[in-house]
């Protein structure tokens, strides 16, 4: 093996290398403080590094594949990574108790990262599980984080229990795919797979597997408790980083594997997402919780997910790329500002909200674009990530499914303007008090607001996506 | 090469596995019990897989491969669901499923 193809998994690599150097220099010094711009640093050298150097190629007998449309899905993951960091200084560093530990966080986000990126560059599926469970466990730890609080350890108690069955699911559907196909090589599979009754429970076993992890509307149920009772900066981390690697794998497995199932799970995927959007939105109108409201209204995104895989072309391929990137920029943006609040003041129910704009206007603004942008109101992004999936379920005749998406997409902007109507116009005796956030925070809030604003207007981020789609 | 026992009872068996392990996760009140289920489910694949990989695939070893990781993985999702178990036992003094109940719509 030479360097070169060695530099194919230069982010894996690059990852681990991070991972490692945070535990050296959390052995190393008492003063856990110095480990976190450090830790930044390495970061962000990394995620530039993504976006200069392409790579194209297999390794391992292709067990571990890379394309520029696979490069792109990691650039993705590690921007929203970057900006979770950023977003959780706040409350690493500014609380004492925390910074003990540091350290752990870091690594064991970053691990989970690492696992994400394996998982979407796989190219069999014992590589796809090993991503997988690579990515899912270390979140377990980081869910029921906060050793102190009965939430945090009931959230983690439901999110391993569930992941693990999930995962259970899902392998037993691999081990039928095996034992029907005799591989377990995407390529190999790619031309034996046929609709046959076993062969179409298996599918349905995976799919259902990775619908777990999007919290799809009949598998959602462990969403909203786990979310509520998470750190903040994790339950970001679940909601748009570990949902966006599902669908990537997803995408590639519905795309490669499981091409000639497409009559099939057309019909299946548009029932999952008529049934995400509905129910979604209808328990999202009734929280006062934030962080639970910003979790329902996560289920009932994931909803329109399903609209660009319909027909299985790569321009809705590229549409679904676009969509969650700016996705993830908009919920890391709602997330932030509730983060810098959160770990300001403790309060996060929606009526603390009254006021908000009086007292602190950036962090309203920030807060009322990342809602348009989740509504899709016209000038900010969301509104061409929509527009564009409703595009794609029109040109290949779903007009059914199409007029429940509009109706959906009407509702969600009732109860995200609900929160926008509580900071501006509402009344309150006790607004929160101004909060002077610290230099990562505004960072962080400053990227999500750029990639709000600025996806949506240039047509050639679209187009960049649109030219690496081809080749999946 | 074990003689007059054909591949179809090693399905049935893992079959059965499969469904009782889904049947104590939804029904049993104790979290260990419950990751107990989850083992089963998970020994389950274990049996298709080194089964098909004998009786179908005896050329590669595909099958087996896949049983050793799944053992593995299984262990550390083990020993981190306990973990968090322990941290729960540590709050309220009991790890019943009827317990854990705080947050609910």
């Amino acid at each position: 093996m030479t360097i070169d193809q060695f530099l194919l998994m230069k982010n894996e690599i690059l990852l681990i290398a991070i991972a490692v150097i945070v535990l050296i220099i959390d052995l190393m010094t008492d003063n856990k403080k110095i480990l976190f711009p450090v830790m930044i640093i390495l970061f962000i050298f990394t995620t530039v590094i993504g976006f200069i150097y392409q790579t194209d190629g297999e390794l391992f007998g292709g067990m571990y594949r890379s394309t520029p449309l696979i490069n792109m899905m990691k650039n993705i993951l590690n921007t929203g990574v970057l900006i979770i960091l950023l977003q959780s200084a706040g409350w690493l560093i500014n609380k004492a108790e925390n910074h003990e530990n540091i350290g752990g966080f870091c690594f064991i986000l970053i691990s989970s990262l690492a696992g994400m990126c394996f998982m979407i560059s796989s190219g069999d599926f014992l590589m796809f599980y090993l991503g997988l469970e690579l990515a899912t466990i270390p979140i377990a730890a980081l869910v029921a984080y906060e050793k102190m609080k009965f939430l945090s350890a009931e959230a983690g108690t439901k999110f391993i229990l569930s992941a693990v069955l999930s995962s259970g699911i899902l392998l037993y559907g691999i081990s039928i795919l095996y034992g029907t196909n005799g591989s377990i090589l995407f390529k190999d599979l790619n031309n034996s797979v046929e609709i046959t009754n076993l062969q179409a429970l298996a599918f349905i076993f995976i799919l259902s597997g990775i619908a777990f992890k999007i919290s799809l509307v009949p598998f959602h149920l462990w969403t909203a408790d786990v979310y509520e009772g998470a750190p903040v900066n994790i339950t970001s981390f679940l909601s748009s980083i570990s949902k966006a690697a599902s669908v990537f794998i997803l995408l590639i497995l519905l795309f490669t594997v499981f091409i000639n199932f497409s009559e099939i799970w057309n019909e299946l995927l548009v029932y999952l997402s008529i049934l995400t959007m509905t129910i979604g939105n209808l328990f999202a109108i009734r929280q006062q919780n934030l962080k639970r409201f910003l979790a329902f209204s996560s289920i009932a995104q994931a909803g329109f997910i399903p609209l660009g895989f319909i027909g299985g072309t790569s321009l809705g391929a590229s549409t679904v790329l676009y969509f969650l990137l700016i996705y993830v920029f908009s919920n890391l943006g709602a997330f932030g500002v509730v983060s810098v609040v959160t770990s300001a003041t403790g309060k996060e129910s929606m009526n603390d909200y009254n006021g908000f704009y009086k007292t602190n206007r950036g962090l309203s603004i920030v807060m009322m674009l990342s809602l348009f942008s989740l509504a899709g109101i016209p000038p900010v992004a969301g509104f061409f990530s929509k527009f564009f999936l409703f595009t794609i379920a029109a040109k290949q005749g779903y007009y059914f499914l199409l007029f429940i998406a509009v109706i959906n997409a009407t509702i969600s902007l009732y109860y995200y303007l609900l929160v926008v109507k509580a900071m501006f116009i509402n009344e309150n005796e006790q607004p929160i008090e101004k909060i002077t956030s610290d230099v990562y925070a505004k960072l962080g809030l400053a990227i999500c607001v750029l990639g709000i604003v600025f996806t949506g207007l240039f047509g050639i981020i679209f187009d960049y996506i649109n030219t690496l789609s081809k080749g999946i | 090469m074990i003689e007059n026992i054909g591949i179809e009872k090693f399905v049935i068996l893992s079959t059965l596995m499969f469904f009782i392990g889904v049947y104590g996760f939804l029904v049993r009140k104790n979290l260990i019990t419950i990751l107990i289920s989850v083992e089963i489910i998970l020994n389950s694949v274990n049996i298709n897989f080194v089964a098909f990989n004998k009786y179908l695939y005896p050329e590669n070893l595909q099958g087996q491969f896949f049983a050793l990781f799944i053992i593995a993985i299984a262990a550390t999702e083990a020993s981190v669901a306990i973990a968090i178990f322990v941290t729960l036992y540590r709050r309220i003094k009991m790890i019943d499923v009827e317990n854990v109940n705080k947050m609910k719509y």
